[in-house]
């Protein structure tokens, strides 16, 4: 062998929603070059809904995803409420909305979080993946399990009493909601509602006492300095439902703000390379190769200025402070966003809870036809974007989606990079090494099933590979 | 002779002259399976789902005369699973995607297959490709779940009086025809119309209601097709 340079091949990367496959390729001198995560899972919703009527799209592209279909019946309801003519719901409907996008957000970060991560930080990141699991964290710490699958249990009997089932419901439908909230089904979840949020507030701590035990480790794992992409209230409070967009760089400056979600194709775009189906979106003004974002509960709890709910609000002030006046770049900190969030939505559910307009029975709007639908939510994962055409049959002529994990595309890739740079020792994938891959990509909790529009595989497949594209060495784990 | 005597699955009922199996049935709370039957409508025997023995012999209960004497079998697993063949069979010819189908809950034919306990289609999939014909203002017409019940032909004509729809073709081309050489919207066919709200399935459909219906509250969510007929009685 002439060269040098080298490649690593991650596959499959496991305990992520999806599955994909991971290059490291190094340069004629040994050093890591460059590192790719390739997806390799085929979908084509944004091509199913073309030809359909415009009221079925939130029912067909939920089905993207089991793990957060809420985020695209929702995000696919509000385009299309445009479509309806409807541009503000009745008080009940909003509010049964964000009440279905809270639940689903406590559950998927609760589930992530616990059952996805927890087994890394709680067993070690070098502990044998046979047990490195969730199966060995219930034996090991048997008590946190339960509680995660309560936690989980909790955000999915929400998504069921507004949705009308825990996966895959209705609910959300144009210009409106179809439901709302019986004092039966309020008083049901409500009797739990403090334990949730204490529970979200013990996992916070958790995660913030191991994460500063093990700073110099965990802060700079992965880590990079990137732009933050979010939506946020017109106040600039944290808003996963609703809200404009706000793009900040590296130092916490605005690219831009108080965008209109229908504006969203002037300031950001989509690239394509020739070795993933997932795209690459970017910020216009900055280009492909700069204009790179982050997106999900980290950029979202950087870019915000508040939030409206206190225990979330201190906590917020406290991660701010990790950031020294500038924004928090360390990947392991999504976890603590996360989590932050998880608090948050937990709060913001008993005030819900308590509104008595979730009883009232004023939920659906119609108005003038329009031809063109926009629309932007935060899914626990990031920022999503849903486009539709509606020609004058009320048939679907164009899609387009950009989900929170094709956005966080080019911030894995970093990740991985990063991560090889750091731990790699010679031209060998050890397990040390493969882990720490792992742990860096799941940190974003990518969902690659909804990511991939373009094609699906994440158990993981990783190669590293040399400068003339010899395979040094694979390690496939299902 | 006004009282006509039959017996059906062993259980003797009375029909009055005129009456069809099916009728009788109903009447004295006896569930027959049926997809194409509706009584508002003339019977049209097409889908077969309502067939028994007559006497040993299968005929459509839904056409067939009951006649004095007569020995029904209607609620036996050979009937059951002929019928859920048939279930079968109109959904792998068509393309019934239950999960995102606005009429789920309230199609006919779900209803049936959860019923006759069909969980999965054994036979193959035809995957035709059938378009949307969605011109007309108020209505759309969606033949991937068209089950050629003629329910919508029988509407038309002897309860709109328009003759909006029509059979063509034959065996697998068979298909609903409209009295146009143009689309839906070219057509007399009005959302209030009988035709408009009367198919099994989601292929007729009136635009924009869509899933207004909660799950819980849809026709079938709370008992299985037929409940009401056996609880009339």
């Amino acid at each position: 062998m002439a060269s040098k340079a080298r490649k690593i091949v991650i596959n499959p990367v496991t305990r992520i929603e999806g599955h994909a496959k991971v290059t490291i390729r190094l340069d004629e001198n040994g050093k890591v070059d460059k590192a790719r995560m390739h997806i390799v899972e085929f979908r084509g919703f944004e091509r199913f809904v073309q030809g359909r009527m415009y009221w079925e799209a939130p029912v067909i592209v939920q089905r993207l995803c089991g793990i957060c279909p809420v985020s695209h019946l929702l995000c696919a309801s509000k385009a299309m409420d445009i479509v309806a003519g409807v541009d503000k719901l009745t008080p009940t409907a909003e509010k049964m909305r964000r009440l279905l996008h809270f639940g689903q957000t406590y559950q998927s970060h609760a589930l992530h979080f616990f059952h996805l991560s927890a087994p890394d930080l709680l067993l070690g990141y070098d502990a044998d993946p046979a047990i490195r699991n969730v199966i060995g964290l219930a034996v090991e710490h048997t008590e946190l399990a339960v509680q995660a699958v309560k936690m989980r249990k909790w955000g999915q009997e929400i998504i069921k009493a507004t949705s009308g089932k825990k996966i895959h419901g209705t609910g959300s439908i144009p210009g409106g909601f179809n439901k709302n909230l019986s004092i039966e089904e309020r008083d049901f979840l409500l009797k739990d509602v403090d334990q949730m949020i204490q529970w979200a507030v013990d996992g916070l701590n958790l995660y913030k006492e191991l994460y500063m035990k093990d700073i110099d480790t965990l802060g700079p794992l992965g880590s990079f300095e990137s732009n933050d992409v979010s939506i946020v209230r017109e106040d600039g409070a944290l808003d996963i439902y609703d809200g404009k967009l706000r793009a900040r760089d590296k130092d916490g400056n605005d690219i831009f703000d108080m965008v209109e979600p229908v504006e969203y194709y002037k300031y950001i775009k989509e690239g394509v390379r020739n070795w993933s189906y997932m795209k690459f979106p970017f910020i216009v003004s900055l280009g492909q190769e700069k204009g790179w974002y982050r997106v999900g509960p980290l950029s979202r709890v950087n870019n915000c200025d508040f939030i409206d709910s206190p225990i979330a609000e201190k906590e917020r002030q406290e991660f701010k402070a990790l950031g020294k006046g500038r924004p928090v770049h360390s990947t392991m900190a999504y976890h603590w966003a996360r989590l932050i969030e998880t608090v948050h939505s937990a709060e913001k559910i008993k005030e819900l809870l308590g509104d008595p307009d979730l009883q009232k029975d004023d939920l659906l709007l119609t108005g003038e036809r329009r031809p063109e639908g926009i629309a932007i939510i935060e899914a626990p994962r990031g920022t999503l974007f849903h486009h539709y055409r509606v020609d004058e049959n009320d048939q679907i002529t164009m899609a387009n989606l950009i989900v929170s994990t094709t956005s966080n595309n080019q911030p894995m890739n970093e990740s991985v990079r990063i991560v090889a740079e750091q731990y790699l020792e010679g031209e060998k994938i050890t397990e040390p090494l493969l882990n720490l891959v792992e742990v860096a990509i799941r940190a974003y909790d990518p969902c690659l099933s909804c990511a991939t529009h373009a094609v699906g595989q994440m158990p993981m497949h990783v190669t590293l590979i040399d400068a003339d594209g010899n395979m040094l060495d694979e390690k496939v784990r299902d | 002779m006004d009282k006509i005597a039959i017996i059906i699955d062993g259980k003797e009922v009375e029909a009055k002259a005129g009456q069809t199996i099916m009728e009788t049935a109903i009447a004295a709370g006896i569930y027959i399976p049926h997809l194409c039957y509706q009584e508002e409508l003339a019977p049209g025997g097409h889908c077969r789902v309502c067939t028994v023995l007559v006497n040993g012999r299968p005929q459509s209960s839904c056409t067939h005369p009951a006649a004095e004497g007569m020995v029904i079998d209607n609620d036996t697993p050979e009937l059951l699973e002929e019928r859920r063949r048939i279930i079968e069979m109109l959904f792998v010819e068509g393309n019934h995607i239950c999960p995102f189908c606005e009429k789920q809950g309230n199609c006919e034919l779900q209803a049936l297959a959860y019923r006759f306990g069909m969980i999965v289609p054994t036979l193959p999939y035809l995957h035709r490709k059938i378009e949307v014909d969605a011109t007309h203002p108020d209505v759309f017409i969606d033949r991937n779940r068209c089950v050629l019940c003629g329910r919508c032909i029988r509407a038309s004509r002897d309860v709109d009086g328009k003759n909006v729809f029509g059979f063509e073709g034959r065996g697998p081309q068979k298909s609903i025809a409209l009295n146009t050489k143009g689309a839906l919207s070219d057509t007399q066919l009005d959302a209030a119309d009988k035709a408009a709200s009367i198919c099994p399935t989601g292929s007729i459909v009136v635009k924009r209601v869509g899933y207004a219906i909660p799950y819980g509250k849809r026709k079938f969510d709370k008992e299985p097709i037929g409940s009401e007929i056996e609880k009339a009685k």
